[in-house]
């Protein structure tokens, strides 16, 4: 894959971040570098191995399923950016 | 063991024998904060007059024996919550951020008896191994002013070398804590993964993440993890194995006779710098006298823990950045018309450039097309690493390794070369991949920079109670470190 500064952009776009057209230039090579490090996993045989996700795995954690208090909606909406007192409130969405 | 400073343990004993008050012993540390601060910036955040505050009022009511930390002061990494003390994790995103709640560890550390002294530096969302990558200050090692305290847990590093505090929380996604300890002549503990809860721990990569305490001693460290230690409704992620405690371990062994100390041959004779070399061979000899025996053994996928903990580590944290997007808290970018647009904006403006770099690759790995290439590739390779682990600890009871190639590095030799800085990681991220318990304790000095020098230990899964014991041992067997030469006595 030649990642170039379109393709970065296109990545960013999916991350939800914008790039400058420099920022965008200097990311495509120094991934290039740090994905073409990536790559040398390749050299590794790994047909059959079963992947490994969490150290925590095969942990099956149930609950009920019950309200609990825990935190103040003032002191949650306390760090929103903008909020009517009950709701968070963003910008146009459609 | 550290210099002459007054460790925690000795420190919680005199408290509890009233032969010290409380809120001279935050004097002491706030005076440590006033002089050295300056020189390092360490701390995000000083509680002052709240601190002083608590330790009066503790004086007034006398020491509480059941409580295992009573008045003593600890420092907590900023990217651990704390109810009513901003936790920005060293981020512009959130600058002004003070959550409404403790992150369970902290509220067992205030439930024991700990004062919260403040919050320390840190790689923004613990995104690097220099603490350069925060977006609010640059802290200095106090060895040596022009170099890096190492990271993510910079701060916590090196305000612990400064004697700011008697114990500090750090934490360890890929050597976060151990790295730190080792570049500022401190003791650092990476817990097996599932010890300590994660709950209120802003995640970085949830596989990988886990708290553990930054010390002047190893049974320094051990009082800490007896605390933060144990099972947590919060965090599904967390052991019910049960706690040990591991100050009473302590006293039960002596030497090392009869342990077999494993080396993995893959890190001894990896590159390293020839003063990091010779300092830990010498720690091998003491081992030796000591009792125990050294053996070789194999490793064989470790030299490939550095790509996969990247992949890795990247994806989970392209997952959990994504919540950072200016709607419930932190920095909102004012002039977006729309919300998509709104988003962006706050991100590219308010996350630093390393962690819009991980974001992005880690948007990569797991894109459509690449996933099996990457992601799963990075997770089958964990399980061979995890296996590898496995099969040495049939050989031998602990592993020993250095923590990293070389001393502390000058400020700003690796930030434009993120590659070169990842690479510094390769003794520390296999560990977070098989979910292990490590220690970085102080080896000694190097004899070309004069900069501490760490060894690493790790032990199988819970095995933290080994662990201590080897380390807590072996630090007596070894020269106490000086004051850090950069700061004035």
């Amino acid at each position: 894959m030649n990642i170039d500064k379109e393709y970065v952009s296109r990545i960013a776009a999916l991350a939800r971040l914008e790039t400058s057209p420099e920022q965008a230039g200097k990311f495509a090579v120094q991934f290039r570098d740090i994905i073409g490090y990536m790559d040398s996993l390749n050299q590794v045989d790994t047909s059959g191995v079963e992947p490994f996700y969490s150290p925590s795995e095969n942990m099956s954690v149930l609950r009920e399923d019950e309200t609990r208090k825990t935190c103040r909606r003032s002191e949650i909406l306390a760090n929103a950016p903008h909020h009517d007192g009950e709701y968070f409130i963003v910008p146009r969405i459609i | 063991m550290y210099h002459d400073m007054r460790t925690l343990c000795t420190t919680r004993l005199l408290l509890q024998k009233k032969e010290i008050k409380v809120s001279e012993v935050v004097e002491e540390c706030l005076d440590n904060i006033r002089q050295t601060e300056p020189d390092i910036r360490a701390m995000l955040h000083i509680r002052e007059e709240q601190a002083l505050e608590e330790a009066r009022e503790m004086d007034r009511q006398g020491p509480d024996n059941e409580k295992p930390l009573w008045g003593v002061p600890m420092t907590i990494k900023d990217v651990i919550c704390t109810r009513d003390i901003p936790t920005t994790c060293g981020s512009r995103i959130l600058e002004n951020f003070v959550p409404g709640y403790d992150a369970t560890l902290v509220q067992r550390l205030r439930q024991a008896g700990a004062i919260i002294l403040g919050k320390t530096n840190m790689d923004e969302f613990a995104m690097g191994s220099s603490t350069e990558n925060s977006a609010l200050q640059t802290t200095s090692n106090p060895w040596d002013l022009s170099r890096v305290p190492g990271g993510s847990s910079g701060g916590s590093a090196a305000s612990m070398a400064a004697g700011q505090s008697l114990g500090s929380i750090g934490t360890d996604t890929g050597g976060s804590i151990r790295q730190p300890a080792s570049f500022c002549g401190v003791v650092g503990m990476k817990p097996t993964y599932g010890r300590v809860s994660r709950y209120g721990l802003v995640a970085f990569g949830s596989s990988l993440d886990q708290a553990g305490p930054m010390t002047l001693s190893v049974p320094d460290s051990a009082a800490v993890l007896n605390v933060i230690s144990g099972h947590d409704p919060l965090d599904s992620t967390s052991s019910n194995a049960p706690v040990p405690d591991y100050l009473d371990a302590l006293e039960k062994r002596k030497d090392l006779h009869g342990l077999r100390i494993g080396l993995p041959r893959q890190y001894w004779e990896e590159k390293m710098s020839p003063e990091v070399d010779s300092a830990c061979k010498k720690v091998l000899e003491t081992i030796r006298e000591a009792g125990a025996r050294t053996v070789p053994v194999d490793l064989p996928h470790v030299q490939h823990g550095v790509a996969s903990y990247y992949i890795i580590a990247m994806a989970e944290a392209s997952s959990n950045l994504a919540r950072f997007d200016g709607v419930r808290y932190g920095y909102r970018d004012q002039e977006a018309r729309e919300l998509l647009d709104m988003y962006r904006r706050t991100r590219s403006r308010a996350l630093g450039e390393e962690v819009q770099r991980r974001i992005m690759i880690g948007t990569y790995v797991l894109s459509a097309g690449y996933y099996d290439a990457y992601y799963k590739k990075a997770a089958q390779i964990r399980r061979l690493i995890h296996q590898d682990f496995m099969q040495a600890f049939e050989d031998c009871d602990l592993l020993c390794s250095p923590v990293v190639p070389s001393t502390a590095f000058r400020l700003g030799e690796n930030v434009d070369d993120p590659l070169q800085m990842y690479l510094t990681d390769i003794f520390t991220t296999s560990l977070n991949l098989a979910g292990l318990p490590g220690i970085s304790i102080p080896a000694g000095l190097g004899h070309e920079t004069g900069l501490p020098v760490g060894i690493q230990f790790m032990g199988p899964a819970f095995g933290e109670e080994l662990l201590l014991q080897a380390a807590g041992i072996l630090e007596q067997s070894l020269p106490a470190l000086p004051f850090p030469a950069a700061l004035k006595e």
